[in-house]
């Protein structure tokens, strides 16, 4: 707190020392303490930039002039079927298919973010009304959920991530609820990870709804629902906010662990974890193959873990790390 | 004491008939398709279909089937073992358009006992015998990991937390960050392309599994790597993990009272501090050894070591229903093991809960 203090100062008005004191709103004051963590800013603008990347993905991949999937084996590839490396044309190298390795990075950081972000999405949306029923209701409800995230938590999530992909990953699962593809992967480490989300938002639940302004509600005549969506979430935005973006690196490393074992998204779609498994057979004379899409991926879980805890220090000024 | 194991066992065994449920809900119910179509050779007969199924039992309902899963699984297949390999031997045979019964097949069949899991679709051996040569190259891989991570982890987490604010703190931490932010099949990969391509260390440190029995050197050269990598993560988690709970513990009225006391300071942050923040780091690490023992997945992949996370990304590859089951179910054990040996430990280390 003490490290804020001048910084706020200074964004006053200097020639008036004698101007009453103005309060901060509680945004203003995360937003003062978050511009003092440059790692966690650094992480905000580079994840800003890949989404701009991954948007404008098309659009680079004109301006270079090869598709995802062209193929320039005549070009990239010798005589013997190995991939050429980084030069003027193709900035990253070919892959041994004589595929562009930079499109093919910046196609991956949509499969990336899309799984990392829809998956995140959808695990704090059931995480956060489970651990909110969970820790509102007590009693029975909560031993039932909590038993079941203990459960969840305890099982090899990689090896049934495996066997529901490997199960469905042909002609789908469920009635064709479930599509094979991205919607499959998507399906799987949201099911895998609401977990987390709800253990914390049922933690959080448990302190807030003894908190007086609660019992202030209820004698209003607030019903259950009203004080669990009106009153209780919005104390709980800080702590989903900050375990959410803890989950999004750790859900794109999901993803990657599943393409890499051929597994994940369909061979055709460029990610980043199924060009590193391209790597495996031919990254001792190919380094490219391996370095560009592990550099992309360590920097957007890295940026995404940067924020993260930016975020937690700046939301919760108690802490003192 | 004695209430609580008893409540601590049927909770564990419960999390085993719920996992082995599930298992067999994703693994028997949820694929479409007849598995036993792909065992009636390359031009399959309805009749050949159906006697397929009755051999591997899929003609019956599915609570049936769960009942007959789990009685094996608990019980062993020890008797009913012949019964189940001698008819697969004629319809392997089937296949190669030659219908005949070789009753000395079911001769040759190992590995039928405790706990019974079946037979691969695949290899038509039975699944408990590969986990019984595969287990061991998995747990070396664990035991080393656990070791190299457990160690670095909790002294680089205990050096962060005393240091604070310095320098050492700074550099730690970003070790941690960028321990959990790497991907291990990226690290594994970069460690062989450093290690075997780029240094002359390619004939030492190899990729594959050697026997610690038949070269205890070789066992150690080919593991140092692999163990390295997936240590490389956990280590990062302990690191945070123990900084947090050290200065959380560090700030509590008991130091002050043991400083008080004068105490000297080795002893406070050791016996007093250290000890009450390992609690969680126990719990963490019992429940991340058991899910190794199927969750080394992508080690085993990238360093090429054959074990139980290898066979079942292969068995899931080629939707062997069995294999794949069986890993799951070891790893399942495995959790409820290592949870009772946890509470354990617990019980040892935190002294309110012998006394509660």
């Amino acid at each position: 707190m003490a490290t804020v203090a001048p910084e706020i100062h200074e964004a006053g008005p200097p020639a008036e020392p004698e101007t009453d004191v103005v309060g901060l709103s509680p945004r203003q004051l995360f937003w003062a303490r978050f511009k003092q963590d440059k790692a966690a800013v650094a992480g905000l603008v580079i994840i800003i930039v890949l989404i701009v990347l991954a948007l404008a993905a098309p659009l680079i991949a004109k301006l270079v002039g090869h598709g995802p999937n062209d193929l320039f084996q005549r070009e990239m590839t010798d005589s013997f079927g190995v991939p050429k490396g980084p030069n003027a044309d193709f900035w990253f190298g070919a892959d041994q298919a004589g595929r562009d390795v930079f499109v093919r990075a910046i196609y991956g950081a949509r499969t990336s973010l899309i799984v990392g972000l829809v998956a995140t999405g959808i695990a704090v949306f059931f995480g956060t009304i489970v651990g909110i029923l969970a820790g509102y209701f007590g009693g029975k409800i909560d031993t039932a959920i909590s038993r079941t995230i203990d459960v969840v938590l305890s099982m090899p999530i990689l090896l049934f991530a495996i066997g529901i992909v490997a199960a469905c990953g042909t002609t789908g699962c469920l009635n064709g609820l479930i599509e094979p593809g991205l919607t499959l992967v998507i399906f799987v480490i949201a099911l895998f990870s609401w977990p987390y989300i709800a253990r914390i938002v049922r933690g959080n639940t448990l302190s807030i709804r003894e908190k007086e302004f609660i019992e202030a509600s209820r004698s209003l005549g607030a019903g259950n629902t009203r004080i669990m969506f009106r009153e209780v979430l919005p104390n709980l935005v800080a702590p989903i906010v900050v375990y959410s973006t803890l989950l999004i690196p750790t859900n794109i490393l999901f993803e990657a662990a599943l393409s890499f074992l051929g597994l994940g998204v369909p061979q055709r779609t460029p990610s980043w974890g199924g060009m590193l498994s391209d790597a495996t057979q031919y990254f001792r004379f190919a380094w490219w193959l391996m370095f560009f899409p592990g550099i992309f991926l360590i920097l957007t879980t890295l940026s995404f873990n940067l924020l993260g805890d930016g975020l937690r220090d700046a939301l919760d000024p108690r802490s003192n790390r | 004491m004695g209430r609580y194991v008893i409540r601590r066992l049927l909770w564990t065994v419960l999390v085993v008939l719920v996992v082995t449920l599930l298992t067999f809900v994703v693994f028997y119910v949820m694929p479409p398709g007849n598995p036993s179509v792909r065992f009636a050779g390359k031009q399959p007969t309805p009749e050949l279909i159906a006697q397929v199924e009755k051999q591997l039992g899929l003609d019956r309902s599915l609570p049936e089937q769960y009942a007959h899963f789990l009685r094996r699984l608990f019980l062993g297949d020890g008797t009913e073992c012949p019964l189940v390999y001698r008819p697969l031997c004629s319809i392997e045979s089937v296949e190669n358009f030659v219908v005949l019964d070789t009753g000395g097949c079911a001769t040759g069949v190992s590995g039928c006992g405790w706990p019974g899991l079946g037979m691969s679709f695949d290899s038509r051996t039975a699944v408990r015998q590969e986990l019984i040569e595969r287990t061991p190259r998995t747990l070396s891989l664990i035991f080393g990991a656990a070791v190299i991570w457990l160690v670095v982890g909790v002294s680089i987490g205990v050096i962060s937390a005393l240091k604070r604010r310095t320098i050492w703190d700074r550099l730690a931490m970003g070790f941690a960050l960028f321990g959990i932010s790497a991907p291990v099949f990226w690290l594994g990969l970069v460690a062989l392309w450093i290690f075997t391509v780029k240094l002359p260390f390619s004939d030492s440190l190899g990729t594959g599994y050697v026997e610690f029995g038949n070269d205890p050197v070789g066992w150690f050269t080919h593991l140092i790597l692999p163990w390295t990598v997936l240590a490389l993560l956990y280590a990062a988690f302990y690191a945070r993990m123990t900084r947090g709970n050290l200065i959380d513990t560090m700030g509590e009225d008991y130091i002050r009272t043991a400083r008080a006391k004068g105490l000297p300071e080795r002893r406070v942050i050791f016996k007093h501090g250290l000890r009450a923040s390992l609690t969680p780091i126990v719990t963490m690490f019992g429940l991340d050894v058991a899910l190794l023992v199927g969750g080394a997945v992508i080690t085993e992949t990238v360093f090429n070591i054959q074990g139980l996370g290898n066979y079942a990304v292969q068995s899931a590859v080629s939707a062997d229903l069995p294999a794949m089951t069986g890993v799951v179910v070891i790893v399942a054990f495995a959790v409820a093991f290592m949870n009772l040996v946890v509470d354990i430990v617990y019980a040892y280390l935190d002294p309110r809960v012998r006394y509660s």
